[in-house]
């Protein structure tokens, strides 16, 4: 994309779930082997200080992506590189400590995501004392308490439990578990959709402000394309495992190239159109243990022709933009 | 005449501290074929409302004070048999997850002549040709064979036509649709949110459609209320609410919301978060957040008063009722 190296690159990532049924079942049924592919063959880079956010439905595997990239899942093709280095290879070494220390994750539910027999404090603690970035009783207290500042709660809130600390106020608490290490990469996987609106825009401020002071980099999942519309540098639209396109965000949102990224604009309810008329595609996400063949979305597909349901179009560059679609690469669209 | 008048309704759930006042003095009303849009954050009481007037409230819940009037009938203190006839006869429900209000043992066919059988007084052959002519209208492909499936055969957003098509079974005058689409992703729930409109529309049914989503509300919605705390904070027609608000809970509340046609920055944010049910600030209950209350916020509770184009629980609005 641009001349400096980027921080987070992602090529041709891969990941396969077998979900077959059980080995007698299978031999007494005849049931075949089950393989879903989460993710298939995903490429991306995100520069140091930016915003990547993949959106798609349910089911496209754009959280597969966020595990992979926090090393929970090893990738069956495919790798990540971060700062030069291969994070794969790293995760499975002695150098992943170092290497998780530098690339934390925020979790979509917060209430899943807090200990609840556990102080604030001892939750903020953990990663300090896991990495052992500090010590002494006095010196780990006063970081806390400057981690929840830097989140907009009160360094007295360390005392409490989880429970006395309402939705927006717990993912606050994760974001700032997640800085204590003092991460260059946040991968944050649909961190607001649990939450009330006045209580999103209170959240997604905050992360804002803490990329501005600290030069965070960020890949941000969300499957509500006005959100990604305001945090966001770069979007991705993933479709059934893979990317459909990957554009910079004025471009995505004033020109949407695939038919799938010009649906998903279409389909969002908006605030200001009282009244709007839609005509909303037709059709669903076909089952991803089965998807069609060619180009995944020619069943839903308004353009679609014979070539789109026997070929499967690669992500090319056109225009500045990376799009898979044939029709769009032919200039029918 | 209205076809729902709900008159200053009171929900309580007693518990061993005391009585949690969970709505509070709720009034509005739906006219014959309306939809009327009930939007507010999580908590702020408008599944409640839903469920007390579709007679569903859950234990120890239950109806303290007010009226419930369908075409001028009161229902909120009918027997729990009376309650069932007028439920799916003239008030439909659709909830939030399909897979619940869908039983997973019986055929959706089953389900349908069902429901049809009990309110309407047709056989089995012409409960089944009405079923399918449902299943058609839902636009669920190839419905003469689909009608024999079980629920899990079908998807997420095919479900929900499903549980549209039940709710719509014995032409009820209204239905109450709490979040039918929050569940559903975002190229359904658009579908769905049509679907709805359409059929109510042809049937002439009114719509209670209560979501988080002011979008869908901007949408698809005649009049919305905004509740706040078990409270109504402004009713009024979509567009005015929306782009006149009178209430300054629904003003930051529209400005939190990112959309897609405004470039800022920042997000405004309505700082705290709103009380829990045994904590409720005297007064107007949006006061500590709200950032022009002045000194009668923190004393009175505001009624619903007459804003520009809205009702507004709002004392800002007080001088502008004392016009004549």
């Amino acid at each position: 994309m641009t001349a400096t190296a980027p921080l987070v690159v992602a090529h041709d990532l891969a990941k396969t779930f077998d979900v077959s049924a059980p080995w007698l079942n299978r031999v007494l049924e005849r049931k075949p082997r089950a393989l879903l592919r989460a993710v298939d063959g995903v490429s991306f880079e995100i520069e140091a200080g930016r915003t990547l956010a993949l959106v798609g439905e349910s089911g496209c595997g754009k959280s597969t992506v966020a595990r992979l990239l926090v090393g929970l899942y090893a990738p069956t093709r495919g790798g990540m590189t971060f700062d030069g280095q291969d994070a794969h290879a790293a995760f499975r070494s002695s150098e992943g400590r170092q290497l998780r220390k530098r690339i934390q994750m925020i979790f979509q539910d917060p209430y899943a995501s807090l200990n609840p027999r556990w102080t604030v404090e001892r939750i903020i603690e953990e990663p300090l004392r896991e990495h052992a970035l500090l010590s002494g009783r006095e010196a780990l207290r006063a970081r806390v308490g400057e981690l929840l500042q830097s989140v907009g709660l009160s360094p007295q809130d360390m005392a409490k439990y989880p429970h006395q600390f309402s939705g927006g106020q717990r993912q606050r608490i994760c974001i700032a578990r997640a800085l204590a290490t003092a991460p260059e990469f946040l991968v944050c996987d649909e961190p607001t959709s649990a939450l009330d609106v006045s209580v999103q825009a209170q959240v997604l401020n905050i992360m804002k402000d803490l990329q501005r002071e600290r030069g965070l980099t960020y890949l941000f999942i969300s499957h509500n394309l006005a959100v990604v519309r305001h945090v966001s540098d770069h979007v991705g639209v993933m479709y059934l495992g893979r990317l459909v396109e990957l554009a910079d965000k004025p471009s995505l949102f004033a020109r949407p190239r695939h038919p799938y990224t010009r649906m998903l604009l279409d389909a969002i309810p908006q605030m200001h159109a009282v009244g709007r008329a839609r005509t909303p595609v037709q059709g669903e996400v076909p089952n991803p243990l089965n998807p069609p063949g060619g180009c995944a979305f020619h069943p839903r597909c308004p353009h679609a022709n014979a070539r789109c349901s026997a070929e499967r179009p690669a992500l090319q560059s056109i225009g500045g933009v990376r799009v898979a679609c044939h029709a769009v690469q032919e200039g029918r669209l | 005449m209205s076809l729902l008048q709900v008159k200053n309704l009171v929900v309580e759930f007693p518990n061993r501290r005391g009585t949690l006042r969970a709505l509070d003095d709720i009034s509005f009303e739906i006219a014959p074929g309306e939809i009327l849009g009930v939007v507010g954050e999580s908590g702020a009481g408008k599944s409640l409302t839903g469920a007390a007037i579709i007679g569903l409230l859950e234990p120890p819940g239950r109806i303290a004070g007010g009226e419930i009037l369908l075409q001028g009938q009161r229902i909120d203190n009918l027997r729990h048999e009376q309650m069932r006839h007028i439920r799916g006869r003239r008030i439909g429900a659709i909830f939030q997850d399909p897979l619940t209000s869908l039983n997973p043992l019986y055929t959706v066919g089953r389900q349908l002549t069902e429901t049809i059988r009990t309110h309407l007084p047709v056989g089995e052959a012409e409960a089944r040709r009405r079923a399918i002519d449902l299943l058609k209208d839902t636009g669920i492909p190839a419905a003469e064979a689909r009608i024999d499936h079980y629920p899990h055969q079908f998807s997420g957003g095919m479900r929900q036509r499903v549980v549209i098509a039940l709710a719509l079974a014995a032409e009820p005058q209204l239905i109450v649709a709490d979040e039918p689409t929050t569940a559903l992703d975002v190229s359904i729930q658009a579908q769905i949110i049509q679907l709805l409109k359409r059929l109510c529309r042809e049937r002439g049914a009114a719509v209670m459609l209560i979501t988080h989503d002011m979008g869908v509300i901007a949408e698809t919605c005649d009049r919305v209320a905004v509740m706040y705390a078990g409270r109504i904070a402004e009713v009024g027609p979509v567009r005015d609410v929306i782009h006149q608000p009178a209430h300054p809970y629904t003003a930051g509340l529209m400005a939190s919301i990112p959309d897609m046609a405004s470039e800022r920055e920042r997000l405004n944010q309505i700082d705290g978060a709103m009380p829990r049910l045994n904590a409720i600030p005297a007064g107007c209950a949006y006061n500590p957040r709200c950032p022009r209350a002045f000194e009668r916020c923190t004393r009175e509770r505001p009624e619903l008063l007459r804003a520009e184009a809205t009702q507004a629980a709002c004392w800002l609005h007080a001088t502008v009722q004392a016009l004549p």
